[in-house]
């Protein structure tokens, strides 16, 4: 399959803490999305909701809370979760229904309202539940995970904590760029260096905030784009929304142990290069296509394990293309031009949408001082629990 | 302190002192291990599905990562809210004979200052600090309580 759908409108709510409702974030980032689109939400189709993760029901039913707060208007609806990678799985549910012919245009919204400090499970006794596990028996947060990722980096690449804080220095420099980012000073090394440890080796300005935020975009079948007046929209045209392989052999969140490949030998490709790789394929193109990339930069170390993940550079060569500067603005292959989690932090089911914004003002130009020159085609990569992988490739 | 403990987690451990060990489950078709343990169903998408019987894990493996945890966590951990936070080292454990790292604490007063990737440690019996349940801990060998 090789059919693309159109991005006609993206909009976002800024990043930060409003101490809002997540519904009026997903609005604010909506009504963005349909102006910069030039419809009507009446002229919408189907809506698909991100879910939040909040007790009481409006989180988890996403795409009707958007669309009552909205207006209700009889559109179709649908609600997805998937932890970090909910927002994909959103955009690939509208693609779906497009390409199936359900809905000409459809409106995809996140947003979330985080709580402050660490993400925690959902409450109450659960020791069926992987995540509540973690918690319970070993007090192991997502940082934690983020600190042995950047341990295993130092002992088998040689990689350093000053690499590390080079991620933080680069995308704080767009970040302070975008209007729509948290945090929108620059940060120095000594700065990140001079922040408390929170997970050995990593300090706080390594590891991303929890934020509110909200992001949108409307997509059509390029059909309706056309007919729209819009006969060269910036297109999609991979979603890859994939599992790990057993055994998958690289402890993860939210898990206590691998799984274990006596039995059967592991896949030469981790999880994480799984991920990149089933949307190059889908989409015909390859890592050296690229214009650009958005990754999940949860932690600096991690965003230098997904240039290797994406195939920008060899394994192991992932601070090597980063202290050449190939990865900043001006590079070969610029990452995180959005200021990444970085500068905006986490607002789970909004942040995958927050990508494809991205991507979408890049592939048109619009980027404004952050602009890639040039853009043509760019990727987003990121992961959620549980094992959801997910990116998406755009193209103008 | 109370004389009677009970597991953090029924049967993912069992034994006392150098019989202290972590269990799992092997499948009899395809000899998978699983741990935390799989009960109901192998968890090998090739494989036809045999018995799950319980099994030990090896005592002792290689540090494949560590880390530690600067700042108090969250519920469900359990802490005392009066007394200082204390940090503990946590510890990835790559078993060879099993092909599977296992993550847990480090041993009381082990700090990441005393681990480094390849190190060999063994498994000891441990209480989660604040909980006084019963939990396995990672030490590097040679290294006594």
């Amino acid at each position: 399959m090789r059919q693309d759908v159109a991005v006609l409108g993206a909009g976002m709510h800024p990043w930060g803490k409003w101490g809002r409702g997540f519904v009026e974030y997903g609005v604010a980032a909506a009504h963005a999305a349909l102006a910069d689109a030039g419809l009507d939400w009446r002229d919408i189709g189907s809506i698909v909701g991100a879910d939040t993760v909040r007790g009481g029901y409006p989180g988890y039913v996403a795409g009707a809370t958007f669309a009552r707060a909205l207006g209700w208007q009889g559109a179709r609806v649908a609600s997805v979760y998937a932890a970090c990678a909910s927002g994909a799985q959103a955009v690939n549910t509208a693609r779906a229904q497009i390409l199936s012919g359900l809905s000409d245009v459809v409106l995809v919204v996140g947003a979330d309202a985080a709580p402050k400090g660490f993400f925690r499970p959902a409450g109450g006794d659960r020791p069926e539940d992987p995540d509540w596990l973690r918690f319970r028996v070993l007090g192991a947060t997502n940082p934690t995970y983020f600190g042995l990722y950047a341990r295993r980096r130092m002992a088998v690449h040689g990689d350093t904590p000053e690499d590390f804080a080079q991620v933080k220095v680069k995308n704080s420099a767009v970040g302070a760029l975008n209007p729509n980012a948290r945090y929108r000073s620059r940060v120095t090394a000594d700065e990140v260096a001079a922040s408390a440890v929170v997970a050995d080796p990593l300090r706080l300005l390594d590891i991303c905030a929890t934020s509110d935020g909200g992001a949108a975009l409307v997509l059509s079948s390029m059909e309706f784009a056309r007919r729209h007046g819009a006969p060269r929209p910036v297109r999609i045209r991979a979603v890859s929304t994939v599992t790990p392989r057993y055994p998958s052999t690289v402890l993860d969140l939210p898990d206590i142990a691998t799984d274990s490949a006596v039995a059967v030998e592991p896949a030469a490709e981790t999880f994480r290069t799984s991920i990149a790789s089933a949307a190059y394929e889908e989409a015909g193109l390859g890592p050296g296509d690229l214009s650009l990339a958005e990754v999940y930069d949860l932690s600096t170390a991690l965003e230098l394990q997904w240039y290797e993940d994406l195939g920008l550079c060899g394994q192991g060569e992932g601070a090597k293309l980063l202290r050449e500067g190939e990865t900043a603005l001006g590079g070969r292959i610029p990452v995180n031009v959005s200021g990444g989690l970085a500068s905006f932090g986490e607002a789970v089911p909004a942040q995958a949408i927050a990508q494809v914004c991205e991507l979408t003002w890049q592939l048109r130009g619009d980027a404004g001082e952050r602009q890639v020159a040039g853009a043509q085609v760019g990727i987003t990569a990121n992961q959620g629990l549980f094992g959801h992988g997910s990116a998406v490739i755009a193209v103008r | 302190m109370s004389r009677t403990r009970t597991p953090v987690v029924a049967r993912w451990f069992a034994g006392e002192g150098d019989e202290f060990k972590l269990l799992g489950t092997r499948c009899t078709a395809c000899t998978s291990v699983f741990f935390p343990r799989e009960d109901a169903h192998c968890r090998n998408p090739g494989c036809p599905g045999g018995e799950l019987l319980e099994v030990p894990l090896s005592r002792r493996g290689r540090v494949w990562s560590y880390t530690d945890t600067r700042y108090r966590p969250p519920s469900p951990y359990v802490t005392d809210p009066e007394l200082p936070w204390e940090p503990y080292a946590l510890i990835a454990v790559e078993l060879e004979p099993e092909r599977m790292v296992v993550l847990g604490q480090a041993a009381p007063g082990i700090t990441v200052a005393d681990l480094a990737v390849g190190m060999e440690v063994e498994v000891v019996s441990g209480v989660l600090p604040a909980s006084a349940e019963t939990t396995w801990n990672w030490r590097p060998t040679g290294v006594r309580a």
